[in-house]
């Protein structure tokens, strides 16, 4: 049987799978990758189903894995612009290999906070209710709802031929500093116009409390026109809801399912990932899109992903 | 259909019957989630029926908002539900260390903590929706009086089986996770386990009533609970 040991789990590293569907409506919460584009290049770069294959989200504290098999198995690593090493060699920060048995992956933090290692045929950690995803918070999901530990032995669901090696050179995952498009509603009538001018004119900053289920923003207060209680309603991921302190709280992955205070917008699923890979302290700024742009350009996205198999170089 | 169609995002869709906690308003939000699982419309991935709304969660590769406000506007809707009407006798416990907020609600609505717990534990609540958190029940019922805005911060974990309350609105809490809302008691019940089919044992629309309890009651009934006993019965009518 092929299997991945966890070496050194840095803080962040959990199980992902496209998340858990289906039971949002028992209150339970999807997780997934934080960056569903990156997760999806490295997965599609192995010819392995994004939508069911389970893989490494690697954050900001990185990890080092050793390969434990009889055979070579192929990864793809890719998110983040973190630094990868085989060995000790560098790997650069995407890119499609074999690990032969007793070798050694490693990965250190770069520019952004997620990264993300699948291994073709994906990760066969326990299903719960019907996904792989951890979520730590209900202690759901990956290696008994938790971040993964140094020691931690991960078996693979399949015995997949390795592809030849390769760099994973796609415009989607370079740096991108642009407003992140935002849909406004379905709150947008809680706020003044000046509110919501402020709101897409100002430059926020990400705080250090942001984490899986929420990234909190500091800039100036977004006021409401009245109260800031609704009854609780839908939340879907990268909604921005403006509590009681008047500042933007974006839901990620680990949102609940749902939530009772007024939602501003929401972030574009196409520029998600962009905001998923903010660091601590790092600003970021908004602007307004229509319903068709952000759909559009999310399925134009989803569509170049689906072909990061023809995006290899050779390895340097 | 009389309800407003809210894009939540370009992969999400509020269908949106009204904005009150009001059984009628639920009975709709129901009866449209019956009308779409009885068909297959292309590109919906799931639903979640909320006190007074549909949340609609769709691919959007493969269907767009307008299509689907499109198809969702002809759509007739039987608010006849033919499920039987259940009620619940839930045991829960208003002392510490089950009561953490107890005393600060009770400070805040200028009440005794006593008469707090008696409010709470004598009205009869009915199951508007989960959400938030897995298993987390929310409840219509609360008596005006206990009426308390939400946190302007959220609070520390709560433990699993705690009453909350805030914002007019009950609920109980499956799992540890930090809230907004008041911890006033706990119950030893399990309602939520991921290993039941489905995970939940309570349905949208049931009735629930509180039996107070004592601390000892708590433990004697949580050790059952976790030999697998049901805490949680349906009452005879």
């Amino acid at each position: 049987m092929s299997l991945l040991r966890v070496l050194r789990a840095g803080i962040g590293a959990t199980v992902q799978d496209a998340g858990r569907r289906h039971y949002r409506r028992y209150g339970v919460t999807p997780a997934g990758p934080m960056d569903w584009g990156a997760f999806e290049t490295a997965n599609f770069a192995l010819g392995n189903d994004p939508e069911r294959a389970a893989a490494i989200e690697v954050g900001p504290g990185g990890i080092e894995i050793s390969c434990e098999a009889t055979g070579a198995i192929g990864v793809a690593f890719c998110g983040g612009g973190f630094f990868w090493q085989r060995d000790g060699a560098d790997l650069g920060s995407a890119a499609r290999i074999f690990l032969r048995p007793g070798e050694r992956l490693a990965a250190r933090p770069g520019s952004g906070s997620f990264a993300y290692l699948a291994v073709a045929g994906g990760l066969n950690t326990p299903v719960e209710l019907g996904s792989r995803a951890t979520h730590t918070r209900s202690r759901m999901g990956g290696i008994e709802g938790r971040m993964l530990r140094d020691g931690d032995v991960l078996a693979l669901l399949a015995e997949v031929a390795p592809l030849a090696e390769g760099e994973i050179s796609v415009p989607w995952l370079e740096r991108d500093s642009s407003p992140l498009r935002v849909v406004p509603g379905p709150q947008d009538d809680y706020f003044t116009p000046a509110a919501l001018e402020t709101f897409f004119s100002a430059e926020f900053r990400l705080t250090p409390t942001a984490d899986r289920m929420a990234y909190r923003l500091d800039g100036p207060e977004i006021a409401h026109k009245s109260t800031y209680n609704i009854v609780s309603d839908g939340i879907a991921m990268g909604a921005i809801q403006i509590s009681g302190d008047r500042k933007p709280l974006v839901l990620m992955a680990d949102h609940p399912p749902t939530g009772g205070y007024p939602k501003l917008g929401h972030v574009a699923r196409v520029d998600i990932g962009r905001l998923a890979q903010l660091r601590r302290g790092e600003p970021c700024r908004f602007v307004r899109a229509s319903l068709e742009e952000a759909r559009s350009a999310l399925v134009d996205r989803q569509g170049q992903i689906a072909t990061t198999a023809r995006h290899l170089r050779r390895l340097r | 259909m009389n309800a407003r169609f809210l894009p939540a995002g370009e992969a999400a869709l509020v269908v949106e019957f009204g904005a009150a906690i009001d059984p009628t308003l639920n009975e709709r939000v129901r009866a449209l989630d019956r009308a779409l699982a009885g068909r297959t419309i292309n590109g919906i991935v799931e639903t979640v029926p909320t006190y007074r709304s549909l949340m609609i969660h769709f691919d959007p590769r493969l269907v767009s908002t307008a299509e689907l406000i499109e198809e969702i506007r002809g759509l007739e809707l039987d608010e006849e539900s033919d499920a039987p009407e259940r009620c619940w006798v839930i045991p829960v416990c208003y002392e510490a260390p089950y009561a953490e907020d107890l005393a600060e609600v009770a400070a805040a609505l200028g009440l005794s903590p006593a008469r707090v717990a008696q409010l709470h534990s004598e009205a009869t609540y009915r199951v508007y929706m989960y959400g938030f958190a897995p298993g987390y029940v929310f409840l219509g019922g609360l008596p005006a009086e206990l009426a308390i805005s939400r946190r302007p911060q959220p609070r520390a974990p709560v433990p699993p089986g705690s009453l909350l309350i805030a914002g007019g609105q009950a609920l109980i809490a499956s799992v540890s996770m930090p809230t907004g809302w008041y911890n006033l008691g706990a119950t030893p019940a399990v309602l939520f386990d991921p290993k039941r089919t489905p995970p939940v044992l309570v349905d949208i629309g049931d009735r629930i009533a509180f039996e107070a309890i004592d601390r000892a009651s708590f433990t004697a009934l949580q050790e059952a609970a976790a030999k697998g006993g049901e805490i949680a019965r349906i009452r005879n009518r």
